[in-house]
């Protein structure tokens, strides 16, 4: 099963890429636990969730191919 | 003033079947105000003024320093130094003398936003700090109005409508939504810090400018319920569907009372952590009477506790219904403390400084040990 994450804003200076392909995840809590296992800043770090373009704040199981988003809040202007 | 005194001005917008004269007419009869002349609102306002918006508000206490020129496009050189509003409103005259154009050189608070919001239409956010975006967001979630969202990032964008319901469904999402709680102080770098290629809140900007004159104008399919993201580096674009949240009420607050009352600063400083407390604390919030007290136990656990009012909500419902924690202070037990500062730890994190929480210590079977001996 495989699983795309797309990164975005200043998370990608947690991560250094832009996006990550991963294997067997079946849901958003395992992916953040995951996540937090090989980035531990992005544990104290702000930022949705979006499941195949739809903002998430449960727990959502992930299918193969699913596109995870991680994005943070921008307060620039 | 009317359409026809306006010579060929807005012809090629009237030409267009789908805006017309009768979008021209919505137009002019608008109020809209821009928060922040800065990087985002310059262009913003620069097409709201030049597509023939009726009214426009403008509110910032800044002034013009050299700094902010890459960008900020309204000023030039002699400006800096000169307050944004007054160097604004002369440019945008210049550009379209039939705008009614008002100037608010303050800095938009708890005290005077309803008030400055509530004589217009649409709001424009293009604020550069999270205090005031959460300021703008839960002001307009009150007043019930459209708030165009846009923010920057280094070489990325983000563009949303706010308290707009979509065309499937009759909810409207808010920033809260996206972002229950503002990030802790230091966490998102600013522009100042960061850095912005001046470009960038150009285009974010001026996509702001039009999903206002499509939200006024019911013009093709504004951005309700939904982010909108844009990188400037490699073109990309995401679109992602924003559901509301049933709790997000909760975070906002009530009334134009409680709004004043809060303090949006202190909101965006680092936010409280989940407090142990021990016996003698506890016995003093139950005697005070100042806490919503729960029980986060499963229902059939013993002790059952009848010495003091409170609520039962096992740790699986803990957020099925937030409206159950009324007060401000929120104080959780278990039977030995450890899922009650988890439970504690949880609630702070959806409640960030909007309440304190507190988990008793060693739970309430320690407590229970301690009491006058009663017949059970």
């Amino acid at each position: 099963m495989k699983l795309n994450v797309l990164i975005f804003g200043q998370l990608t200076d947690i991560f250094g890429v832009a996006n990550l392909t991963l294997e067997n995840i079946f849901d958003t809590n395992e992916l953040v636990a995951k996540l937090i296992e090989s980035y531990p800043a992005l544990a104290n770090i702000t930022y949705l969730i979006s499941v195949d373009k739809k903002v998430t704040t449960e727990n959502i199981a992930l299918t193969n191919n699913s596109t995870v988003a991680l994005l943070p809040p921008f307060s620039g202007g | 003033m009317t359409i026809s005194n306006n010579d060929n001005r807005y012809d090629r917008q009237t030409k267009l079947k789908a805006f017309g004269e009768a979008g021209q007419q919505k137009l002019l009869q608008a109020k809209v105000l821009v928060i922040g002349a800065g990087g985002l609102g310059c262009p913003a306002l620069q097409y709201l003024v030049a597509a023939g918006v009726g009214t426009i508000g403008i509110v910032d206490d800044d002034r013009v320093s050299i700094s902010n020129l890459h960008r900020q496009v309204l000023y030039g050189t002699a400006d800096v130094g000169k307050p944004k509003v007054d160097c604004a409103a002369l440019a945008l005259q210049k550009l379209n003398s039939e705008v009614n154009i008002i100037s608010f050189p303050v800095l938009l608070n708890t005290a005077n936003a309803l008030s400055i919001l509530s004589g217009f239409d649409v709001v424009v956010d293009g604020t550069d700090n999270f205090a005031t975006r959460y300021l703008i967001n839960d002001a307009c979630v009150l007043l019930k109005k459209p708030l165009v969202y846009g923010a920057i990032s280094q070489f990325e964008g983000q563009l949303a409508i706010f308290n707009v319901p979509d065309i499937n469904s009759q909810e409207a999402s808010n920033y809260r939504d996206l972002f229950p709680q503002p990030p802790k102080d230091g966490e998102v770098a600013n522009c100042a810090e960061a850095g912005v290629l001046g470009v960038l809140p150009g285009i974010i900007g001026t996509m702001m400018a039009s999903e206002a004159i499509k939200l006024i104008t019911h013009l093709g399919h504004p951005l309700c319920n939904k982010l909108f993201t844009y990188n400037l580096l490699n073109n990309q674009t995401y679109e992602l569907e924003i559901t509301p949240r049933p709790n997000t009420h909760l975070l906002i607050p009530a009334n134009a009372a409680a709004f004043e009352q809060t303090d949006y600063e202190w909101l965006c400083a680092s936010p409280m952590q989940a407090m142990e407390i021990n016996i003698e604390k506890f016995n003093a919030f139950i005697e005070d009477g100042n806490a919503t007290i729960v029980d986060v136990r499963e229902l059939y656990e013993l002790p059952m506790i009848n010495e003091f009012e409170h609520l039962r909500i096992p740790m699986a419902g803990l957020f099925k219904d937030l409206d159950a924690f009324a007060e401000e202070n929120i104080v959780v037990f278990c039977q030995s403390g450890i899922r009650s500062l988890k439970a504690a730890q949880q609630l702070s994190q959806f409640f960030g400084n909007a309440k304190t929480i507190y988990s008793l210590k060693n739970g309430i079977a320690n407590w229970k040990k301690q009491q006058p001996t009663t017949t059970t």
